[in-house]
Formats: C-alpha cells, structure tokens, sequence
C-alpha cells in the first residue's frame, strides 16, 4: 500500500513537473505571397477544406486545440507539425521547381486517394478535417488539374 | 510515518525501539525524496536531451548513413558479384565519385533490389543512391544544366529518401518518379553505355524505368509479373 502511494506520488509530480518544459509553437500571422493557395485559383470550398484538414501541420500557422497546454500532448504535436513542415510546406509551395510541384502533387494526391492524409490520429480529434466522398473527390480533381497544368 | 510512531505509543514501546522505528520512518522519508528528486531530474534531462536531438537530427542522420554506408556497400558488391555482365564492369570503371556514372550504378543497383521484391536491400541502396546523388558534381556543366541537375538531385536525393524508409509498394511508386528524375539527368549528362528505357503500360498508368540490358525485369511487379513491360527507347 505504500509503495503503491509512492508510485501514484511520483507520477503525480513527474506530470507536474513535465508542465512546465517550454516548447516551441508553430504560428505566424503572415501568410507569404509563395502560399500554394495565392499562386493557385482555388474555389472557397477547396480553399477552407484545405485550410482545416491540411494548414496545421503542413504550414508555418498551426491553429492548437486546447489540449496543447498539458503535457506531453505539446511534445507529440510538436513532432507531428516539424515532420509534416519538412515533408510539405503549402506556405512556402512558389519555391518549389516545377519537377519537385509535380512530385508534392503526386504525393498530395497518392496518400488523399489512400486515405493516408490526413492522419488517423489528427482526424480522431478533428472530425471537421475529414474528407467526405465528394470533398475526396473534388480535392483530388483539383489537384490533378493544378499538375497537369504545369 | 507519523502513524507508525503513534501505533508504537499506543504499544507502549520503550524509549530505545521507539528511537529505532522513528530511525526507520526518517529513512523512508528520505529514500522517498530521493526517489522524487532523481525522477524530477530523469524527466528534465530526458527532455531536454529531446530538445537536442531534434537540434542535432541532421548530424546525428549523417553519422547515421555513415555507418549505414559501409553495410549497404557490402552489399552492393554482392550483388553486383551477382549480375557482374559484361556492361556492369564497363560501368563500373566509369564510376567515380561525383560522376552520374556512380548514381546510375546505384540505380541499377536499387532497380535490382526492386526486381528480386527484396525490400531490405532496397532500403539500403536507396541510402547508398543517396550519397551518390549528393556527391554529383555539376561544376563541368552550364549555368542552365546546373540549375536542371541540382534541381533534378533534390527530387531524386527525395524519393531515394523515401525509398529507404518505406515498405515495397512504397518503394515502388517512389521508384516510378525517382526513374523520370534519373532519365532527365542522362539527357544532360549522357553516359558511356547504352540505356534501355523500359515502359510497363499497367503500373499506375504507365511506368518507365532504365536497364542496362535490353532483356525486360520489371521492378514495379517483381516476381509477380516479371517480364511485364518492352524497350521504348535506346539511349546512345
């Protein structure tokens, strides 16, 4: 019984302590001219879908559920937003060449189409990210014309 | 604690076992401190050493790849023991560092990999294709050719990334760009051999890929539909 106290004692203060490591936050109120939706005519309906399922965490703003305050949510977040930035920054898309627009396309498309994006573990906590049959289906049109056009 | 020397009161202990329990509640006191303060510690480090890393991850990938780097050329001598031909050995003179020679040797290489479904072997000369892609030197071409080639190895250096992470299908639809980055670089750097350009109409829409040999190996299907595909193109 009392090293049961103990445990739950230093869990306790393990979970307090860990509140309070900084971590980094992903915002920004400037959204760059080289933004993938200013350099493409995008209807409004794509441009929110797109805002809401894919802007967190492949964009310099990430707009962070209340949860973020508690740890170790912070830390996961942080994670998920560094990889999905790397792997794609839609703020940044006028950069890219040609050939490497082509490949991001191809990938946006290939893991839409497969359900891979957006996550399963994002959409568990934001069911407004997820894509409807119709909203699929127009997105990837969407993005293969923006392809081929190039 | 404070019960355990009330329940020796109510005993009635002598003043000598009282002292003694007293001696043990203090040391469990301590010990649980100690315990709290070593696992504060625990966790502060452990994060900050997280912060780190996210800090050293390139460094710590290239160390990485490094010690990657000897393996997956063992095995690359392997298998180039396996398939040395003719046209391998001619390739193999020719690559050097820096040279699109190297890369194409390491594309045939991965290629290979993809042909024989090993999705092992494919992760490591994917790292292997990496380098050499890295290492290519440009400064011998013009401004344009320049721009095209770095362009052309940021796309490639990519899907060769992917590649080494991934399972097979994966790999695979990596390898279909990977392939139109690889023949894009022949058309400015040219190349000593002659190329075949395999095309397989069923993979994702129609799907090319570069051969030494004329004799079609298709790497999208592997063993699964081997000989799927025909030579669209000779190059040199």
């Amino acid at each position: 019984m009392k090293t049961f106290k103990i445990i739950v004692l230093v869990i306790l203060v393990a979970f307090v302590g860990i509140q309070f490591v900084p971590t980094e936050r992903n915002q920004s109120n400037v959204v760059p001219a080289t933004d993938f939706l200013i350099v493409n005519a995008v209807s409004t309906a794509i441009k929110t879908k797109l805002q809401v399922s894919c802007y967190d965490c492949h964009s310099n703003n990430t707009k962070y559920p209340w949860y973020i305050k508690v740890q170790p949510t912070a830390w996961f977040l942080e994670n998920h937003v560094n990889d999905g930035k790397s792997e794609l920054n839609f703020n940044e898309w006028d950069l890219l060449s040609n050939r490497r627009k082509a490949s991001k396309l191809r990938s946006i498309i290939k893991q839409i189409e497969s359900g891979e994006m957006p996550l399963d573990s994002y959409t568990l906590m934001h069911s407004a990210a997820k894509f409807s049959k119709s909203e699929k289906q127009d997105v990837l049109q969407f993005m293969t014309q923006v392809k081929d056009s190039l | 604690m404070i019960t355990v020397l009330e329940l020796a009161e109510v005993y009635q202990f002598d003043f000598n076992q009282r002292l003694i329990i007293k001696q043990i509640a203090m040391r469990n006191l301590k010990v649980t401190i100690g315990i709290l303060a070593i696992t504060f510690l625990a966790l502060t480090a452990m994060s900050c050493k997280e912060a780190k890393k996210e800090h050293n991850n390139e460094d710590g990938h290239h160390t990485e790849m490094g010690v990657e780097e000897n393996h997956s050329e063992m095995n690359h001598n392997e298998s180039e023991g396996q398939h040395a031909g003719e046209k391998n050995e001619v390739a193999m003179s020719e690559a050097q560092d820096g040279n699109s020679e190297l890369v194409l040797k390491d594309y045939f290489s991965l290629k290979d990999a993809l042909v024989a479904d090993d999705n092992a072997q494919a992760k490591s000369l994917a790292e292997t294709l990496v380098k050499s892609l890295k290492g290519l030197d440009v400064s011998k071409f013009t401004e344009a050719q320049k721009t095209e080639l770095k362009d052309i190895v940021e796309d490639a250096v990519e899907h060769a990334e992917h590649i080494s992470e991934s399972p097979i299908a994966h790999q695979r639809e990596h390898f279909k760009i990977l392939s139109k980055d690889v023949t894009d670089m022949v058309a400015i750097t040219g190349t000593a051999n002659t190329l075949y350009e395999q095309f397989c109409p069923m993979y994702d829409k129609g799907s090319a890929w570069l051969s030494m040999s004329k004799e079609v190996r298709n790497p999208y299907y592997g063993s699964s539909m081997l000989k799927c595909g025909k030579v669209q193109q000779e190059i040199n």
